[in-house]
């Protein structure tokens, strides 16, 4: 009966692969700050990311100050205001949320999880991250340049973000452009490495169904960018043209002032659909590896095994494909054709098929667990209710009928911000307190994560769930103020402050879990190699951290997958997936 | 069915199953999903995916101004026509570029063959003749874009012959693809040194990577400049020829 739990082989094939050969750094130079190894590469990226995510958050305290006290601040005005919702969106979407997911844990993880020495390309993984600092760089240099950075929307749709009167068209715009451009250019050559580690760099024994799930996320979503950026790419090129030497490619004939614009006949459409084509499988880049980390995450700290794994791997993969093929229900007030509204409302629909499969699978790992309350696992929690509420809100406004009078509304706000903003933000600290022992060596301090949980949980609660109502009554989203508006009731205005307040709140709180990453370092617990007695082989590290190389001498080899969590008739609680099968100590005194 | 062929469909110990169940066993299995592919092989092919997307989202948004715009779209068979004395002949520089390039893949097949024979003299010589042809075909498109710009006076924001959109189209794609073949190029002069060198029989360390180097990157190399030369066949057949 155990034996189908232990999903256990006794013959492990012989290594096919010869010993990779390492490039040994000697100087603090190429071992801390030039460094080509994957898991330092990754805590440059994560420290990059969440330093900009940072300045990501102060940009919505200002937009928030706005929104709940009008007429207050004298340095606010229409213009700043559009440049921080802009500079937040793209910040959040792109430079925090992408570059912690992929080149953060997927550096640190993707190696050690499937027993790999580094990535496969160490010198072109340390070019990704310096690639990306640049991109980072060339968009902060935006908020310096004359005119500001640019304050097109997040979406940057074309004619408004490069005319006259857009605040920032004079240099924040290009600079946006620019930076996402080298940002793509810098993610291919991490993400060709993550891929190409998956593919071709696991373990003896490592079958590509006994990876861990965080692993499947990270993998399918470096896919999903592999194909969806290129998008991006293109309609960067083409609107960088559009602005710096007059072509048409996305300008149509304008007149503006009462005068004919030199620009004609070109499609603003067109860059709506590449926009999308990337801007859909870019949710599911940041939701994919979220949701490998918390089945991950929650199977440890229940001790039991995922429920449905091969299910869960499959949905993975479902979700990547379709993710390509939903793209257009962002336009639905484009004035496109009702038919493709109608194919692109079905295919959105079944997208939520194979999620929803992923919800009950979470549950049903939860229902009867031997469930640990940790830090890691309440972060998991609240994510799995948070995603459930985005998710759902997400199928009203699939639908074309519904998404109309939605449109543009809070409503849309408050859900993406759900499914996409704090979920996978809930998911970012679930990780950080799970990994991070074994990044550091030292546990983070429970209670002041018990007090980061609940602000942040009931927080976000607090500054989303009212927003959906917003919307219902039909306040827009961007808006600089509403003023004085028929439809709309001084409630509105009260709600709108009480928002205001939880927002500066929750985030300040935030600075609770940088204090604690900071301080944990020097004086935090000490964790041991395994301090979840968790099973995947980041846990089965010689050293904590792990050193140069990952695994000391031997490379691991994987007997089983990641899941052997309370296994009747083994002692342990928990069976790591490179303890041979003779060394598994069985309570019934057998072998 | 025979019944010697209905047990050859049973698995035996240590073989694939029948059936998904076995494809999937395979492509699942262990270390790698595709043996004996080098890494750098698997990466190139995977790079290439992705940059085919590029490159089909520049075709797309392409079709897509030509459909926009309101102005007649000018004949690319008269645009690109060359007269030598007497009257111009269609497309013909495109097509000589074409021949060109095509003609430069058939000396990366030979390159790659003598690369795995460790051949290294011809190997490099052949490199070497391929990286011709590309500076060859770079040459024309600049003698092309110099003709159009000067003598044509077409612009990436207008042109006389007709829609604004085809001057930016035009720059803007084959600009791309030529900056692709013009990587290319440095790159087969940069590994023919290397072959020549025979730093892949010695397996001398690569200045930056510090990794040692093999004839597989003749290869990797080759696969990447066949792409560069089919993606040349899309943009003539979308571009030049409609």
């Amino acid at each position: 009966m155990s034996e189908g739990l232990l999903d256990e082989t006794q013959v492990i094939p012989p290594a096919e692969l010869e010993e990779v050969d390492l490039y040994h750094a000697h100087s603090f130079w190429t071992k801390y700050v030039f460094s080509q190894d994957a898991k330092i590469i990754a805590i440059q990226y994560s420290g990059t990311a969440i330093t900009i995510g940072l300045v990501g958050l102060v940009l919505s305290w200002l937009m928030r100050l706005q929104l709940g006290f009008p007429d207050t601040f004298s340095f606010i005005d229409a213009d700043t205001y559009y440049q921080h919702v802009t500079m937040h969106g793209m910040i959040m979407v792109i430079y925090l949320l992408t570059a912690l997911f992929l080149g953060g844990f997927g550096n640190y993880l993707i190696p050690l999880m499937v027993g790999a020495r580094d990535m496969v390309f160490p010198y072109m993984n340390m070019l990704s991250y310096w690639v990306y600092l640049l991109a980072v760089l060339i968009l902060t240099a935006s908020f310096f340049v004359p005119g500001g950075p640019t304050g097109a929307g997040w979406t940057l749709y074309p004619p408004q973000a490069i005319l006259e009167g857009t605040p920032g068209v004079e240099w924040g715009i290009i600079l946006m452009l620019v930076s996402l451009v080298v940002f793509i250019i810098g993610f291919t050559m991490g993400g060709l490495n993550y891929v190409v580690t998956v593919l071709q760099s696991r373990s003896r024994g490592m079958t590509l169904m006994r990876m861990p799930l965080t692993v499947w996320g990270i993998f399918t979503a470096t896919i999903l960018a592999l194909l969806a950026f290129p998008a991006l790419f293109v309609a960067g090129v083409m609107m960088l043209l559009d602005r710096l030497i007059g072509t048409s490619f996305f300008m149509p004939e304008i007149i503006q002032g009462g005068e004919l614009l030199s620009t004609t006949n070109g499609s603003p459409l067109l860059f709506q659909h590449l926009f999308w084509f990337f801007g859909h499988p870019e949710v599911y880049i940041v939701a994919l590896p979220a949701f490998g980390v918390v089945s991950d995450i929650i199977s440890v700290h229940a001790r039991k095994n995922i429920f449905g794994y091969r299910m869960m791997v499959w949905a993975i993969v479902a979700i990547g494909g379709l993710s390509f093929v939903v793209w257009a229900h962002h336009m639905y007030v484009s004035g496109m054709n009702p038919y493709f509204g109608f194919f692109f409302a079905t295919t959105t629909l079944i997208i939520a098929v194979p999620t929803a499969l992923k919800m009950y699978n979470w549950v049903l790992t939860l229902w009867k667990g031997n469930i640990q309350l940790t830090i890691p696992m309440l972060f998991c929690v609240a994510f799995i209710l948070t995603f459930l509420n985005g998710g759902i809100t997400g199928l009203f406004l699939g639908n074309v009928a519904v998404d109309i009078p939605l449109s543009d509304t809070l409503f849309v706000v408050a859900h993406f911000h759900m499914v996409m903003g704090i979920a996978p933000v809930l998911v970012i600290f679930a990780a950080v307190y799970h990994w991070f022992p074994k990044m550091s060596g030292r546990m983070l301090n429970e209670g002041w994560g018990q007090f980061h949980f609940w602000i942040t949980f009931i927080g976000s609660y607090l500054i989303y769930f009212p927003m959906h109502y917003l919307g219902f009554v039909g306040v827009p989203r961007r808006y600089f103020e509403i003023g004085e508006t028929s439809f709309i009731p001084p409630s509105a205005t009260t709600l709108n402050e009480f928002i205001t307040i939880v927002v500066l709140i929750v985030g300040v709180a935030q600075i609770v879990f940088i204090i604690n990453i900071i301080a944990s370092i020097w004086t935090g617990k000490p964790a041991g190699d395994n301090p979840w007695n968790a099973t995947t082989l980041e846990w089965q590290t010689a050293t904590t951290p792990p050193g140069h190389g990952n695994f000391g001498d031997e490379l691991p080899v994987t007997y089983r997958w990641a899941y052997a969590y309370s296994v009747p008739g083994v002692e342990d609680d928990f069976v790591p997936q490179n303890l041979a099968p003779g060394d598994v100590k069985r309570s019934d005194g057998g072998q | 069915m025979a019944p010697s062929e209905s047990d050859a469909s049973v698995a035996q110990p240590g073989e694939l199953a029948p059936g998904l169940a076995g494809v999937a066993a395979d492509w699942g299995s262990d270390q790698r999903t595709f043996k004996n592919v080098p890494w750098g092989k698997a990466m190139m092919w995977i790079f290439l995916l992705s940059d085919t997307f590029i490159f089909s989202s520049f075709l797309i948004g392409y079709l897509t101004v030509r459909n926009s715009t309101k102005v007649p779209w000018p004949h690319a068979s008269e645009v690109f026509a060359l007269s030598f004395g007497g009257d111009p002949i269609p497309l013909i520089l495109i097509a000589i570029m074409t021949f060109i390039l095509i003609t430069s893949s058939g000396t990366m097949v030979l390159a790659v063959n003598y690369g795995y024979r460790k051949d290294k003299n011809k190997t490099a010589l052949l490199l070497i003749i391929t990286a011709l042809f590309g500076a060859s075909f770079v040459g024309m498109q600049a003698f092309e874009w110099t003709k159009l710009i000067v003598e044509e006076g077409v612009r990436p924001w207008g042109n006389p012959m007709g829609a604004a959109q085809f001057g930016s189209v035009f720059f803007m794609i084959t600009g791309f693809h030529g900056f692709h073949v013009s990587v290319g190029v440095l790159f087969l002069v940069l590994v023919a040194r290397k072959v020549w060198r025979g730093d892949y029989d010695t397996e001398k360390r690569g200045f930056f990577t510090s990794r040692k180097g093999s004839y597989e990157i003749v290869e990797t190399m080759g696969l990447y400049w066949h792409f560069v030369d089919l993606v040349w066949v899309f943009i003539f057949a979308f571009f030049y020829l409609w």
